[in-house]
This record gives structure tokens, C-alpha cells and sequence, in this order.
């Protein structure tokens, strides 16, 4: 019987050149890897957050949209039988209310997941380091610099980006969400015994429906810049961007110190 | 005025049967939202309770509050409660002017000095010593002041005294100043609108009456019996908002069907009022009824809120006809602007390093 046997290593090979996981490559997309660097920075529960909160936020808007600007008056069944504005705020809440499970998890998990899981609460204005990285990274948008910085977790314009936007935007989203629900569910109720006292600040509740308006723009600019800003990084930083948020792992196009 | 009448001995005087009598107690306890049970404990207390007495003031105002409470649909709630605060102090409806009737305002004060109920219709200007509104000869906030020094209870009829209304609206030139905030020491009833609900009016007083004590209050200090929920919550047109189906247009078919007025403005689901529920005129109608939207009269500053025709309203402190909508596209679009050419000059900015970077390696 003829024993099967793994060839004999080529000691002068190299090894990245005999994989099989790179036989299509050729000399230069080798040297490629061999410089390339993965760091796992996002856990799972990161990433599903994300995406189901950028799902959450994509409903809500156009929900929300439907809700201050209703589709045209239509008459296709009996009034109690057509419950299109019905659906349509029936959707808005429940979106709402998975929105609010989602980042209680999210806070959650930065409670207890890796150190990159926390740097969407907070801003490090006392480091000094992290002030030099924000002029960096502002040339870098300038055009001013030739090549940017490699991070593994957010560079500093996107984690004040995050924070103000995502952190302080959602938060507010819900704030204002909840007491406009409250509204409806009435007064005594669990909604309106959380939020009421938002109501009874503001008094006319007007003004809410028009700040949660705001709110809904401030997320929509937010979503241009933080699209845009994605997709440049993955294409012109150093780093890959959005693959990270799908995998976790951010890989690095080069292992220059710097 | 030897001895205080009970608000039976009123009525009786005023040729009112026992039978109207008894009729009015199960009315005002249905009114209320009470139990049957409580029509005896009304009528007991009627009869065996003196009157209240009520001094009425008028600041800066437009006396529709007092032209609604003369209005209350159950001519005994009017006959009873006008007679009873006529007698005391209303400059409006007293028979008394001039010193005479400041004279009946200091009597009063001095009399039932701690037992007596304040009802301010209007408010105080504060601005230039309060030299905006006098009355009898002196600023209404000094009055306002006086009379409020030993009252009971303050009630704050109406947008004005509650809120501040169309006199507080901005820029307010004269610093028209709801009664809550000048007087910060007493208990102080809120019964917005403009005006009120004639049937909220006598109903709060016959409460406290009845009572003798404040009407459970929301947070905004409004009687919860009444203002505890929106005109969208019981609004007869409600269905149609859920169905989707709307008045587009003042003179449509969707108007002529009666459809919901929420795309012409209607401000009902913003408005913490009983318009929906008790209605006017004696429950004839009430403004989303007769095919108008509500203009949310009843809640703070409803002046500044924009249009009364607007779902998504202007926002002032953006400057003129500016509403959420139109800050956001121009904020978006200055933002998508900015990033189409952010990535136009980072797409030659690369271009450019390539074409180096190739001419280097040549």
C-alpha cells in the first residue's frame, strides 16, 4: 500500500509562495501580505449593533418622515378597515422602542466588552496625545498632510463624530421619542411616568415634535458624512475600514512603524 | 352681608327648584367624572357649606374668559357661581365701579382674609413698573399682589394668566407675565384656553367648592379631570388619521367628508384640553367640528409656535419661514456639497501621487 505522505518542505521556499491560500498571487501581492497586520478590534455584539441600529435609523426616518408629512390622503377601504397612518406609527414606535433595547446593549457592552467597545461614549479631551492626533487628522481632511495615521479603533474626528452624533444624537432621539410616545399612551402610563417630566419642561409640546425633527436631520447630515468617511478611509487610509465592521478584523495595508 | 349664604339658600332665592337643584348636583358629578354616589355629597355640601367667596381680577386680557363663563351650558352652574362671584369683586360684571368697587375689593380681602379664592383673568406686565395695565388707578401687578397676599387658592383663567398668551407673545414689548410667576407662594390652579371651556370653568370652581380643596393638578398645574389628555386622543375625526385619509385642501371633497384636518395644521395632537369631549355652546361643537384645526390655544406659548396651519412649523430663532424641513435640506445640502467636493479633490489629490509615484519608479 502506497503511503501518503506531504511532500517534502522546500527549505529554500518561501512559504507564503507554496500556499495554496495564495497560489494566484503573484510576487508582489506576496510581499503585499507579508507586510499586512490584522488586529480583531469590533465583537460580535459590536457589529450587529451596528447594522441593526443603521436598519433602526433607515426605518425611523422614513417612518418618522411619513409621520410629520403624511402620503397623500387616500380611500381605498372603509376608514376602520385603512390603517395606513396606523401602520405606519405602529412602525415608527416599535422601530423606536428596538432602537432603545439595542443601545441599552450597546451601553451595556461597553461595560463589559474589549476597550474599543467603549470609545463611542467619550471623548478624551484631557489627553494630549489625543488633541495632537485631531490637528493630524484634520490636515489629513485638508489635504495638508501626505499620508494619515494608522488607528485600530476610531481616529479621533470620527470617535467626536460618534460621540456627538450617535452617543448625544440617540440618546436625544430617544429622550424626545419617548416623551411624544408618552403622549399617546397618556398620563400614569410607564412611558409618560419616564419621560413626562420632558413634557411638563418644554410645556408645549409642539416644540418637541420640531426638536425631534431636528434631531432626524442632524442624523441624516450625519449619515452623508459618516458614509462618505468610510468609504475614503477604506479606499485612501492605511487601514481597511468597512470589512472591519463586518468581520472585526482591521487589517492594515502596511507594517511601517509609523 | 351679616351672615355667609350657602349656595342652596342662593339658588332657592333665585327661584330655583329642589328638583333643577338635584339635577345640577348629578350633572356636576357627571361633569366631574364622580360616581353617583357622590351626587348626595355635592348636594349635602350646597347646602350646608357657605359660600366661597371669589374675587375675580382682570389684567391684561381680552374678557373672553369671562364671556365664555357666562356662557357655561347649565343655567344653574351660571346662575349660581355669577351670583355668588358678582357679589364679591369682578370689575367686569359688578354692578359697583370707581371707588366703590375697589372698595368691595378691599372689604373682601379684609373680610374673608385666608378663605377666599383669587380668579385672575389676564396678566401682569411687568415692564416699566407694570405701567401697562392699571387698574384703579395703579398697576394690576400691585393689585394682582395685594389680592393675592391672603386668597386661598389662585385660579389663573385662561391663556393669559396661565401662560401668557398673545400679549406674552414674542418680543413681548410690555413683559407680560403669567400669574405663576409673580406669585410663587400660593397654590395656583391652571385653567388654560382661549378661553377656557365654560363647563371646565364651573366645573373647577364647583370642585373646590364642593371640595374645599384643589382639584387633582397635572404637571403643569392644570386640573387633570380636563386637561389630562389631548383633543387627538378623543377627537371624532380620529379614525380618518389613522386610515390616512386627510384634508388636503380647505375646500375639498376630504373636507366636505369631514376627514382629519392634521395636514392643514391642526394642532390637536399637541393639545392638552376636553374641546373633544365637552365641546361648546352647550356640547353643539367645537373647532375641529365646525372643519377648522385646533390652534392649540390652550397650551404655552401656542403664539410662537408657527403658523396655526402647519404640521411642521416655523422655527423662529431660524428667522422667518424656516421650519425643521427647510433647516435640515439646507444643512444636508451644504453638507453633501461639501462632501462631493471633499472627494473630488481627494480623487486628483490620488490621481496626482500615482502619476508621481510612476514617474518615480521610471
Amino acid at each position: 500500500m502506497e503511503q501518503k505522505t506531504v511532500p517534502p518542505r522546500d527549505p529554500e521556499a518561501d512559504p507564503l509562495s507554496t500556499s495554496r491560500l495564495t497560489g494566484d498571487a503573484t510576487d508582489q501581492d506576496i510581499e503585499s501580505i507579508r507586510r499586512r497586520t490584522s488586529v480583531f478590534v469590533y465583537e460580535w455584539p459590536v457589529r450587529l449593533w451596528h447594522w441593526i441600529n443603521a436598519a433602526l435609523i433607515m426605518i425611523l426616518i422614513g417612518t418618522g418622515w411619513l409621520i410629520a408629512s403624511p402620503l397623500p390622503s387616500m380611500n381605498f377601504a372603509e376608514a376602520t378597515f385603512q390603517f395606513v397612518m396606523g401602520y405606519n406609527r405602529f412602525i415608527h414606535f416599535a422601530a423606536g422602542q428596538l432602537l432603545t433595547v439595542a443601545f441599552a446593549a450597546r451601553v451595556y457592552w461597553a461595560l463589559v466588552g474589549n476597550h474599543h467597545s467603549k470609545q463611542l461614549f467619550y471623548v478624551p479631551v484631557w489627553k494630549k496625545s489625543w488633541w495632537k492626533e485631531v490637528v493630524h487628522e484634520l490636515r489629513w481632511y485638508a489635504f495638508l498632510e501626505d499620508v494619515p495615521k494608522k488607528y485600530v479603533g476610531h481616529n479621533p474626528l470620527a470617535q467626536v463624530a460618534m460621540f456627538f452624533f450617535m452617543t448625544v444624537g440617540i440618546t436625544f432621539m430617544l429622550l424626545t421619542g419617548w416623551a411624544l410616545y408618552a403622549e399617546g399612551a397618556g398620563q400614569g402610563s410607564l412611558p409618560d411616568l419616564a419621560m413626562g417630566w420632558l413634557i411638563a419642561w418644554v410645556q408645549n409640546t409642539q416644540v418637541l415634535h420640531s426638536l425631534h425633527h431636528l434631531g432626524m436631520w442632524f442624523i441624516i447630515i450625519f449619515m452623508m458624512i459618516h458614509i462618505y468617511a468610510a468609504i475614503r478611509e477604506d479606499i485612501m487610509s492605511r487601514q481597511s475600514m468597512v470589512s472591519t465592521m463586518i468581520s472585526g478584523h482591521r487589517t492594515f495595508k502596511d507594517d511601517l512603524p509609523d | 352681608m351679616s351672615q355667609i349664604e350657602t349656595f342652596y339658600e342662593v339658588m332657592r332665592s333665585q327661584g330655583i327648584t329642589r328638583r333643577s337643584f338635584m339635577k345640577y348636583c348629578s350633572l356636576t358629578a357627571a361633569a366631574l367624572g364622580l360616581g353617583p354616589a357622590f351626587v348626595p355629597k355635592i348636594a349635602h355640601a350646597m347646602e350646608t357649606k357657605p359660600r366661597t367667596p371669589v374675587i375675580w381680577v382682570h389684567g391684561l386680557e381680552c374678557t373672553c374668559c369671562s364671556e365664555s363663563f357666562i356662557r357655561s351650558a347649565h343655567p344653574l352652574a351660571k346662575d349660581v357661581v355669577l351670583s355668588m362671584i358678582s357679589l364679591d369683586y369682578d370689575d367686569t360684571l359688578m354692578a359697583a365701579a370707581g371707588h366703590q368697587a375697589e372698595a368691595a375689593l378691599q372689604d373682601t380681602i379684609d373680610k374673608y382674609k385666608g378663605n377666599y379664592i383669587l380668579a385672575v383673568e389676564g396678566n401682569p406686565p411687568l415692564n416699566e413698573d407694570g405701567m401697562y395695565c392699571i387698574v384703579g388707578g395703579k398697576p394690576f401687578v400691585d393689585q394682582l399682589k395685594h389680592a393675592a397676599e391672603h386668597a386661598k387658592a389662585i385660579i389663573s383663567w385662561g391663556a393669559c394668566a396661565s401662560y401668557g398668551c398673545v400679549q406674552a407673545a414674542k418680543p413681548n414689548p410690555t413683559r407680560a407675565t403669567p400669574v405663576h410667576k409673580v406669585i410663587t407662594d400660593k397654590p395656583i390652579i391652571k385653567v388654560p384656553g382661549c378661553p377656557p371651556i365654560a363647563e371646565v370653568m364651573t366645573g373647577v370652581i364647583t370642585y373646590m367648592l364642593t371640595f374645599d380643596r384643589l382639584p387633582e393638578l397635572d404637571r403643569q398645574g392644570r386640573p387633570a379631570m380636563f386637561y389630562s389628555q389631548r383633543i387627538h386622543d378623543k377627537c371624532y375625526r380620529r379614525p380618518h388619521f389613522d386610515a390616512g385619509q386627510f384634508v388636503e385642501a380647505w375646500d375639498d371633497e376630504n373636507a366636505r367628508k369631514g376627514y382629519c384636518l392634521y395636514k392643514m395644521g391642526c394642532k390637536g395632537p399637541t393639545t392638552y384640553n376636553a374641546c373633544s369631549t365637552v365641546r361648546w355652546n352647550e356640547g353643539v361643537s367645537f373647532p375641529i367640528q365646525s372643519g377648522h384645526g385646533c390652534i392649540g390655544c390652550s397650551e404655552d406659548g401656542f403664539w410662537d409656535q408657527g403658523s396655526f396651519y402647519n404640521r411642521v412649523t416655523d422655527l423662529t430663532q431660524f428667522g422667518v419661514e424656516a421650519n425643521a424641513d427647510k433647516i435640515g435640506m439646507a444643512a444636508a445640502g451644504v453638507v453633501g456639497g461639501g462632501i462631493a467636493l471633499h472627494a473630488a479633490v481627494s480623487a486628483l489629490k490620488s490621481a496626482q501621487k500615482k502619476t508621481q509615484s510612476s514617474k518615480e519608479e521610471v
